[in-house]
């Protein structure tokens, strides 16, 4: 029951993810990091079976660390997504694939202008370009409020407020407590990291 | 003929390995290439290739590879073995990381280069690398710079300077007698530019220098290496003067 939400905006992508790690009915950990950074300006939310998610992120963040290091050119966000999707869709058909659904913010700097861009990719390999997505639960009840404020021109501090409505609403609509949002801004100068939503 | 230069895996009878020699042989002949240690910073400096007339530069590979954020590697020899290796050792820093989440050290990744070039001496079926590296970089959380040397044969080393390939005796002279501890970043560059001046004939057009810090790798532009050679050939010129007067007065 994790929760992963992002939001692009007019110049920069917002990427939350939840703090806590359960496990049956216990809270194991409040201060969880569900994300990886796949380069200066790009970076993966991820959720689904323990264990598989973390392996297939690094594993992804690897991999385009290597390419970026012997062609000396970073993927754009898009050619990331496209990697991290055909990883999906050929796991999906090995004998034990991963259970890793995720969320790719980044922003193109080879662009004339840069360009921000966010990607919903779920374990089945579906790779879609969204405004605003989520996974999971979280999903149900941060999508309709999404629906009806968001704005492709929004700004950073807009979006901020938008994620703290998404925030209010999933702490009082989901059953156990998820121990507050991590944010990431993803924009032209980079990865910024906030450690918890209600400090912004 | 002796034969015993044919097959990689056999010794002359006084206790040579020929193959490995001839390697060695061909990084003599490869260009230079030098690394020097300062305070707080590397410098790699090597002989570029001059491009010629109709050819693009761009395809033509940098002597100075980025191994990981943190490594840089510089050879002298057969630069198409250069890619070889160097390619498994931008594997291996990233399958390390994978692995065990600290980038590599620097004194890993010369281990592991030397390794894979050991491997090449003592296989069948496969030749020795025709390569020496001068490996440079930091040790993540670490501002104590590190300068090591592998050769053909896979043997490393560590160095506060040192200059592999074509003319390498004459410029590791060049350095022994001019390196001084604790160099700050612009006299680090300008003993390595200075250093590779001695070998190198048209100037600012045919060198290449990275440096490192820390935190940072930056790859001088032609501009900024010609700014530090107009500096030295106008210190030589004074030094030249000044020896002058004094032959005249006499």
């Amino acid at each position: 029951m994790d929760i992963i939400l992002g939001i692009k905006l007019n110049d920069s992508v917002l990427i939350a993810t939840s703090k806590a790690v359960t496990r049956g009915i216990s809270v194991l950990k409040a201060s969880d990091d569900k994300t990886r950074n796949l380069g200066d300006h790009s970076a993966m939310a991820f959720t689904g079976e323990s264990g598989d998610t973390v392996q297939f992120a690094e594993y992804v963040q690897a991999n385009l660390k290597l390419f970026s290091v012997r062609q000396n050119y970073e993927l754009s966000p898009k050619a990331m997504a496209s990697f991290v999707r055909k990883e999906l869709a050929t796991s999906i058909r090995s004998r034990k694939p991963f259970q890793v659904n995720v969320l790719i913010g980044g922003c193109d700097i080879n662009k004339e202008t840069p360009e921000t861009s966010l990607y919903w990719i779920d374990y089945l390999g579906t790779n879609v370009e969204l405004p605003y997505a989520a996974h999971g639960y979280a999903a149900f009840y941060a999508l309709s409020l999404l629906d009806r404020h968001y704005k492709p021109d929004l700004n950073e501090e807009e979006g901020i407020k938008l994620l703290q409505l998404c925030n209010k609403e999933l702490s009082t609509r989901m059953p156990i407590d998820f121990k507050g949002l991590r944010v990431k801004v993803i924009n032209s100068q980079g990865v910024k990291e906030y450690d918890d939503l209600t400090a912004l | 003929m002796s034969g015993y230069d044919r097959a990689l895996s056999i010794f002359s009878p006084d206790g040579h390995v020929f193959q490995v020699e001839y390697a060695s042989e061909a990084v003599k002949r490869g260009t230079c290439s030098v690394g020097v240690k300062g305070k707080g910073c590397v410098v790699l400096g090597c002989e570029r290739r001059s491009t010629l007339k109709l050819q693009d530069p761009r395809t033509t590979p940098s002597k100075i590879c980025k191994i990981d954020d943190h490594v840089l590697l510089s050879f002298a020899g057969l630069n198409a073995d250069s890619r070889i290796l160097i390619d498994k050792a931008r594997v291996e820093a990233q399958s390390h990381k994978l692995n065990l989440e600290d980038s590599v050290s620097i004194d890993y990744i010369t281990r592991y280069i030397a390794g894979v070039q050991q491997k090449y001496t003592q296989s069948g079926g496969v030749r020795p690398f025709g390569l020496s590296t001068l490996i440079a970089g930091f040790d993540t959380n670490d501002t104590v710079p590190k300068l090591y040397q592998t050769e053909p044969s896979g043997v490393f080393s560590s160095w506060k300077a040192n200059s592999i390939g074509k003319n390498s005796k004459t410029v590791r002279e060049f350095l022994e007698k001019n390196y001084v501890e604790n160099m700050t970043e612009e006299e680090t560059i300008t003993l390595a530019v200075k250093s590779l001046l001695e070998v190198v004939q048209t100037g600012a057009k045919n060198i290449e220098i990275s440096v490192m810090t820390p935190t940072s790798i930056k790859r001088m532009t032609n501009e900024e290496i010609k700014v530090y050679v107009d500096k030295i050939e106008e210190e030589k010129k004074i030094e030249a003067e000044k020896k002058k007067p004094k032959s005249r007065q006499a």
